[in-house]
């Protein structure tokens, strides 16, 4: 609840540029703007949450021939993929670090780091999806598929099942992807602004707002990785 | 030679502060985008009814002899998606949400101006797309466009009005975000969570529905668009998918969205009743508390739509009483209505009016819903009229009724105004009549088993007569929705300049000027008074008088 | 001044070093884990590991912890809640489908 001393139109104290003048004060701003962008985060669960009910409901039913799907992703850029984005993490949590403390030159190196983590990230996915068009593993007309069930030997996978695993590995990470691209150009946007000085101890909310989102893109990466490589993996 | 006579200088308020049309398409002002909003959504509600008058106009025989039968397919698919995401969502909350939320609780702005006005740039963009996507050819599956018709039988444009749908969801989200915000950061000093109006309380609780569904349908439309476009089929039966799976995707917001477009006309009804009967709200804690369990439970119920389309029947027992919980909370506000009405000092105004049709209207509409929750009754009657005529009392006879009597009821704050009450009544007279004429039909055709979404029912003659009576009450509820549009209309330039507070209502926004100063108050207020105080308001020696009419 | 940081009076960095090493083994233990075969209990354990993983991100990385009122954490459960009540409710149904 604000206290507030604000008159109409008298700016007895200096208040920072960037405070907005539907707020009472700096703090109010601040809190608006966190509750904000997690509000804005739960949504986005609920928006991969209709995917994942999906994916739940056929992997029940399918479960041998997702399994079969799973082992032809590559795990080894999955897990590569994981830690990327998990040392991407670090660098935002020390990125804004640097901005509480005034720290310049890390905020912008660390800033500069994440995008790269997140470049390699997309890169290798771009590796992964290239790899399954090849295959023939992309739904559609050309879809080809022919493995064993793990586990069952003698017995194949049924193709028209696997469609659906690569429909849904598709939609899934693209939808990852997708907001990985949006998170690089966000944090363009801040790298700018940390270029240009703009980000003090007392104001640098975009940075941790920033943080935010992309911490949960990581988050939702957490998930997908086990569910989609590592249906069974056993040798 | 006549005298000059002085003009009195105009005072400064958020609608002559700036003229010109970039000062309205670039505004932050909370209220200037309710009064965008309030164009846009009148005009999709003009739409929406045009569909609706050709939907009533071939029903009136029962040969299909005005238009084909995939024409028809695509009158009633075009009025569903136009009426629900067009119109009934964003109604209340993005007009009188818009404008009432921050003067509500004592803020000079929402807490985030700027997504307020991409909120209305979405919803004009979904708009235009929809528009374009019906005028090169519509789609035909309903609005609920279910899979697999929608995803691999249809030849229409399910893509386009599916991205217009997302497009406009994104502005349903963003309004929902920006009001839990400033509902939870910008209260003015003393206005705990007790003391705000229910009004703010069902906005809320509308919020969080719209926050937390909307995603689900987004991904979903996401899900659809990718099976037509892209082949990533998890719909389709032959790939073994599951039609049902989209079902239960779709009803997850789909449900929940009803209660999106309920609960804020419920919140108008509240505050009038409040008014008009000079009492506090009878049991506000409940009141408050249902509105949000509304919310909740609104969650709970989806399968109810799908009782008979093959989902497991031991899950639809459970869904099946989820359904008769959800009517609980409902019926708790009916009962705290009445109890206020009760022993109050009761004035007939057309906002009031309102609020008696909502109240006898919506309790039909959610009797009825309770027929439809009962399996054994919901196998014979589902997919006829009487699904149609249920859904239409609440969404008509309740939601838009409230929305009419907010309307009115804010009138004089919003233009600074007063409307012509005579003409008001009539209108909502007419609205009402018309609305029962309509649709208490429906219920009697339903029952007797006439099927919805039937272009032509030539096989069971003997439904006409009560179609003839529908479409006529269709013709009267027009005239009615006419009245007022005319009226307030008119009101803008010729009506009686409104005081700050004609009708003496609690409440901030009627202690700031009619219409209010751009950022709302002179000084932020300090509130130390309970909600709905109308015993000081009308107390003796109060300096406010109940403005005779 | 931060709210954030408010509540860890010395430098947070070592506690940060450390949730980023624990979610580089949590990686690492999923992945092994996968290699065994522990049927029913693989998809259980998968998805333990990765909850601990996203907790500690939300928690330390996100500062849920050192959050001061109980309002974001509210909001974080209230989102989880509802995806539960998505995916447990539709589950009812395919769950007591008696066909396949």
């Amino acid at each position: 609840m604000p206290d507030s001393s604000s008159a109409t139109g008298l700016h007895t104290e200096e208040h920072n540029p960037a405070l907005l003048h539907h707020f009472a004060d700096p703090e109010q701003q601040r809190d608006a703007a966190s509750l904000g962008m997690w509000v804005f985060l739960a949504t986005e669960i609920m928006f991969f949450g209709g995917l994942f009910c999906a994916y739940l409901v056929y992997r029940r039913w399918y479960f041998g021939d997702f399994a079969a799907a799973s082992r032809t992703i590559n795990m080894a850029y999955g897990a590569t993929n994981t830690a990327v984005l998990i040392c991407s993490s670090l660098t935002v949590v020390l990125a804004v670090w640097a901005a509480q403390t005034a720290r310049r030159t890390l905020l912008i190196t660390s800033l500069i780091l994440t995008m790269l983590l997140g470049l390699v990230f997309l890169g290798i996915k771009g590796i992964e999806y290239r790899e399954k068009f090849t295959e023939h593993h992309v739904p559609g007309a050309s879809f080809r598929f022919v493995q064993p069930i793990p586990g069952h030997p003698g017995q194949y996978a049924n193709p028209r099942h696997a469609q659906i695993f690569f429909s849904l590995y598709f939609v899934m990470t693209g939808l990852h992807a997708l907001h990985m691209i949006i998170g690089l150009g966000i944090f363009l946007w801040l790298l700018t602004m940390a270029w240009k000085g703009r980000f003090t101890p007392e104001w640098h909310t975009p940075v941790e707002m920033g943080g935010l989102y992309w911490h949960f893109v990581d988050i939702v990466w957490i998930y997908l990785f086990p569910l989609l490589y590592l249906i069974d993996r056993h040798p | 030679m006549p005298t000059a006579i002085a003009q009195p200088v105009e005072r400064e308020n958020y609608l002559n502060t700036k003229y010109g049309v970039w000062s309205w398409l670039l505004t932050t002002d909370h209220k200037r985008i309710a009064l965008l909003y309030l164009l846009s959504i009148t005009f999709f509600f003009f739409i929406g009814g045009f569909f609706a008058l050709l939907i009533r106009l071939e029903l009136l025989t029962p040969a299909g002899d005005l238009v084909q039968a995939d024409t028809y397919n695509k009158l009633f698919t075009m009025h569903g998606m136009v009426m629900v995401f067009f119109f009934l969502i964003p109604s209340i909350p993005a007009t009188l949400g818009n404008f009432l939320v921050p003067m509500m609780i004592g803020a000079k702005d929402l807490a985030f101006p700027r997504i307020n006005l991409l909120s209305w740039y979405l919803y004009i963009i979904g708009g235009v797309m929809m528009l374009h996507c019906m005028l090169t050819g519509g789609v035909d599956t309903g609005w609920t466009f279910y899979a697999p018709f929608s995803t691999n039988f249809t030849n229409t444009k399910i893509v386009e009005a599916g991205l217009a749908i997302f497009v406009a969801g994104f502005s349903s989200i963003l309004t929902g975000l920006n009001f839990v915000v400033t509902i939870h950061r910008m209260r003015a000093p003393g206005m705990t969570w007790s003391r705000l109006p229910l009004f703010i309380w069902a906005h809320y609780a509308t919020s969080i529905i719209q926050l937390l569904g909307t995603p689900v349908v987004a991904v979903t439309i996401v899900l659809v668009a990718a099976e037509r476009a892209l082949h990533l089929g998890i719909f389709d039966p032959r790939l073994g998918g599951d039609p049902l799976l989209f079902q239960h995707l779709f009803w997850f917001y789909s449900h929940p969205a009803v209660y999106i477009m309920i609960l804020p006309s419920m919140g108008v009804i509240t505050e009038i009743i409040a008014c008009f009967s000079r009492k506090r709200i009878f049991g506000y804690s409940f009141v408050a508390f249902s509105s949000i369990a509304i919310a909740v439970f609104g969650f709970l119920v989806w399968a109810h739509h799908m009782f008979v389309a093959g989902m497991s029947v031991y899950a639809a027992l459970v869904f099946s009483l989820l359904s008769y919980a959800v009517a609980i909370p409902s019926a708790i506000k009916v009962f705290n209505w009445t109890a206020t009405l009760y022993k109050g000092s009761i004035r007939y105004d057309a906002p009031m009016l309102y609020a008696f049709g909502f109240l006898g209207l919506f309790t039909i509409g959610g009797l009825t819903g309770l027929f439809l929750a009962a399996l054994g009754i919901d196998v014979h009657v589902t997919d006829t009229y009487f699904v149609v005529a249920h859904f239409h009392y609440i969404m008509v006879g309740g939601a838009v009724m409230g929305y009419l009597g907010g309307m009115h009821f804010w009138w004089p704050k919003i233009s600074g105004k007063l409307y012509p009450e005579g003409w008001a009544r009539l209108a909502a007279l007419i609205v009402f009549i018309g609305f029962n004429l309509t649709f208490f039909p429906q219920f009697v055709l339903g029952y007797m088993g006439m099927p919805r979404r039937y272009y032509d029912y030539s096989h069971m003659p003997e439904f006409q007569v009560l179609n003839v009576l529908s479409t006529a009450g269709a013709t009267v509820l027009g005239v009615g929705y006419l009245l007022p549009m005319i009226y307030f209309l008119w009101s803008m330039r010729y009506g009686k300049p409104a005081s700050d507070n004609p009708w003496n209502a609690a409440g901030l926004e009627w202690k700031t000027a009619s219409p209010p100063p751009t950022f709302n108050f002179d000084e932020e207020p300090v509130v130390t008074w309970e909600a709905y105080n109308y015993e000081e308001l009308d107390a003796p020696h109060s300096q406010e008088v109940p403005v005779a009419r | 001044m931060s709210a954030h940081s408010s509540a860890s009076a010395t430098s947070p960095l070592k506690g940060y070093f450390a949730v980023w090493i624990a979610l580089l083994v949590g990686t690492g233990l999923t992945v092994y884990a996968a290699t065994l075969d522990l049927a029913p209990y693989n998809a259980a354990i998968a998805l333990a590991i990765a909850t601990i993983k996203a907790t500690l991100v939300a928690l330390f990385f996100m500062h849920v912890w050192h959050a001061g009122e109980k309002l974001i954490k509210l909001v974080v459960i209230a989102a989880l809640f509802f995806l539960m009540l998505l995916l447990g409710l539709t589950m009812t149904d395919y769950a007591t489908r008696p066909w396949s």
